[in-house]
């Protein structure tokens, strides 16, 4: 080998349909080192990783996944564009890689012909040989290898079984054969031309992956599979929402805990407060969500690799389709019920692009977990814990109500849209079940952990950069404050003197109509950071030394200045309603732009949904009040 | 001249041969679970036929129903060696010839 071929470093690209075993074979090959960016110009996810063979400096390009090279969306639009490279800053591939699953050779084979037209230097990489063979089914490799008249590689990804070989032979495109002809150009010729390989190189035909068949009996079955998916989806809150309780408190012990410790170490002052409560207040706000988050994305990738996701899209699909989505979206509706910032980054798995902007367009309708400290703190203060039928509480019905109402404007909302702004491309509807299969642990862990550092990433420094700025805000500048009054008031008479407290007094006259004062448009403009942070500004304008009880009994008693109560229960229901529908989430607004490229549909999700809060939360102000006072 | 390169296991691509009037036509739609067929023809143009062609679904192919989703819809076939789920919509447009004792 010559240096100049030695020093040339080789791009290669990673062809193939979704599920052919393409990504594991991407990690084996790369090491589980990718580098995830964007496409100019697109919101397509692109993966790019590096290795060594033969001392030769190889890099991996993992294109989107694709039944064809005849693009209908943006992501195969990037995968046809990529091989004639037409992407500027991608440089078009020395070597394509086709990977195709065994056991589903037929279907694969014709990208396979699409791909041998293009005329750049191919290899096709057979994966999942030992799941064929575990099928009873038998695959003349080398015979496909004359067939095709390209080399022909059989691995087992996840196992580096044929990855030796694999590596030897990528080292070296300028040595792959290449086709005498190319396969046929219309869909009906190549479907023959696959069949007419296939029935020279597949000795036996694998049997249908039993496992898979009965265990799909149960899971779709119209009673049993049902049932099965409540089942799923009650655990799934259960867990989010119950299991990561514990955890979520002891982080926030923690940083409360190490906010004293600052204090009593740094000399008192602003340095200190702004260390304590903007510093460590903003990092435990972001990682209090961490243990909800970690649980969803192990459950979702547990769900996804097991093959269950799959299955759950195609049970909602014909419910979904109503409002013009399909089953694919469903599972990232339901991400965001824990957050919105990990439901619109899971909108990459939809295929269509306005239903993959449908759906980013209503996730904040989801009811996020941030928002469940403010519903608490309302309904925990306002609502009467009584029992209205059995077991039921008024409190509970209130909260279930508040869910209702998030989860069917969206759909209202998807439908709306679907019918106006944005509606459909006329695509087909089609999904693969894959087979169930146990992810390797190891993998499992990796993608939950790659999606938790995603999160900590895009929500994370906005959570924590507007907790500081607000910080600063609800200081600066400094009001003076007599010696003799006691620390709590003069902290919540500097904050009624700060920007933000002028900004809140600013508000006023737009908000009274909903029934707010100052103190609730200054614990407005401080839930930008995240829903959730509304309770402590509160907490500081109150005064109140702690969050539960003292703030309770403060918001209750707070009197307007001529003794009518600021809370009246048209209020409260007003402000519940507000929650439901704002979307005050700086993180959700910068992925929305992330996922749509441009601040366009962030701005219009925002006013859209500002626009439904103001106008929900008037409309409830003037109906509680006329019916309750 | 593309029925050379068929394999003999598929004599559905005599499909071409004079139809015989005991195998009626019938929309994919139409077929129950556990039936087979073989597809004839697809009443799709533009983006939606060029697709359903790219995964396989070709006049001569075998197809199988294998099951419905919970609520009626959508439907997933064997076809070309794998399982695909489709739509109501998109499986009327796909004409079949049940095969002879299927």
């Amino acid at each position: 080998m010559s240096d100049a071929l030695a020093t040339t470093p080789l791009r290669l690209a990673l062809v193939g349909s979704p599920n052919s075993g393409k990504t594991t074979l991407f990690n084996a090959l790369t090491g589980l080192r990718a580098r995830v960016g964007n496409y100019p110009g697109v919101t397509v996810e692109r993966r790019e990783g590096e290795t060594d063979i033969e001392h030769r400096r190889v890099f991996v390009l993992d294109l989107p996944g694709t039944y064809s090279l005849d693009p209908i969306s943006a992501d195969e639009r990037v995968v046809t564009e990529v091989l004639a490279g037409h992407v500027s800053g991608v440089a078009a591939p020395d070597g394509l890689v086709v990977v195709a699953d065994a056991c589903t050779l037929e279907r694969s084979l014709l990208l396979v012909g699409q791909v041998l037209r293009l005329a750049i230097p191919t290899c096709l990489v057979v994966t999942m040989v030992d799941e064929l063979h575990a099928r009873g089914g038998r695959l003349d490799l080398e015979q496909l290898e004359r067939a095709l008249g390209v080399p022909v590689v059989g691995v087992v990804g996840h196992k580096g079984i044929g990855l030796d070989v694999l590596r030897h032979r990528l080292g070296h495109p300028e040595r792959w054969t290449q086709p005498l002809l190319p396969p046929p150009a219309d869909a009906a010729g190549r479907a023959a031309w696959a069949e007419s390989i296939l029935a020279s190189v597949l000795r036996q035909r694998p049997g249908s992956h039993r496992a898979t068949d009965a265990i799909d009996r149960w899971v779709l079955h119209p009673v049993f599979g049902s049932l099965l998916f409540a089942l799923v989806m009650v655990t799934f809150f259960q867990l989010i929402f119950a299991w990561a309780v514990p955890a979520m408190d002891a982080i926030d012990a923690f940083f409360a805990a190490a906010g004293d410790w600052v204090r009593g170490a740094l000399p008192a002052g602003v340095v200190a407060d702004f260390v304590a409560e903007g510093l460590f207040g903003g990092v435990g706000s972001v990682l209090v969500f961490v243990p909800q988050i970690f649980l969803l994305f192990a459950v979702l990738h547990a769900l996804q690799d097991l093959g269950y996701m799959a299955r759950a899209a195609f049970v909602v699909d014909r419910a979904m389709g109503r409002v013009g989505l399909e089953g694919r979206c469903f599972v990232s509706l339901l991400s965001s019920y824990a957050c919105a910032v990990p439901g619109i980054m899971a909108t990459r798995t939809i295929p269509s692009p306005t239903q993959r902007l449908i759906t980013i367009l209503v996730a904040p309708l989801m009811t996020c977990s941030a928002r469940l400290p403010v519903y608490a703190l309302l309904i925990g203060t306002f609502v009467p814990a009584q029992t209205v039928l059995g077991p039921l509480g008024l409190q509970g019905l209130v909260l279930l109500g508040l869910y209702l109402m998030g989860a069917l404007t969206a759909l209202v909302a998807a439908a709306l849209m679907r019918r106006t702004i944005l509606p459909g491309e006329g695509l087909p509807f089609y999904m693969e079940l894959p087979p169930y299969r146990i992810p390797p642990a190891r993998l499992w862990l990796h993608q939950t952990w790659a999606s938790v550092w995603a999160f900590l990433r895009r929500a994370g420094t906005i959570i924590l950069a507007v907790t500081a700025v607000l910080w600063v805000l609800l200081h600066v500048p400094r009001a003076d404050v007599p010696a003799d009054v006691a620390p709590e008031r003069a902290a919540a008479i500097q904050l009624e003197r700060s920007v933000a407290g002028r900004l809140g007094h600013a508000l006023e006259p737009a908000i009274a109509p909903l029934g707010f004062d100052w103190k609730i448009g200054v614990g407005l403009v401080a839930s930008l950071a995240a829903r959730e942070v509304i309770v402590s500004t509160l907490g500081q304008i109150y005064a109140a030394t702690d969050e539960d009880a003292s703030l309770r009994e403060a918001i209750r008693r707070d009197a307007r200045p001529d003794g009518s109560p600021v809370f009246t229960p048209a209020t409260v229901a007003s402000l519940l309603v507000f929650f439901v529908f704002a979307l005050q989430c700086m993180s959700t607004l910068a992925v929305m732009r992330r996922e749509t490229n441009s601040w366009r549909w962030p701005a219009f999700a925002f006013a859209y949904l500002l626009a439904l809060a103001y106008g929900a939360s008037f409309a409830t102000h003037k109906l509680v009040g006329a019916w309750l006072g | 001249m593309k029925m050379n390169f068929i394999s003999p296991s598929l004599p559905a691509m005599a499909a071409a041969a004079p139809e015989p009037a005991s195998t009626p036509l019938l929309r994919l739609s139409e077929l129950a679970p556990g039936r087979r067929g073989v597809i004839v023809a697809l009443d799709a143009e533009g983006p939606i036929g060029a697709r359903l062609g790219d995964l396989g679904f070709v006049p001569g192919t075998e197809i199988a129903v294998i099951r419905r989703a919970p609520l009626g819809d959508p439907t997933v076939y064997a076809l070309r060696g794998c399982e695909l789920a489709i739509r109501r919509s998109e499986a009327e447009r796909i004409r079949v010839r049940v095969e002879p004792g299927a």
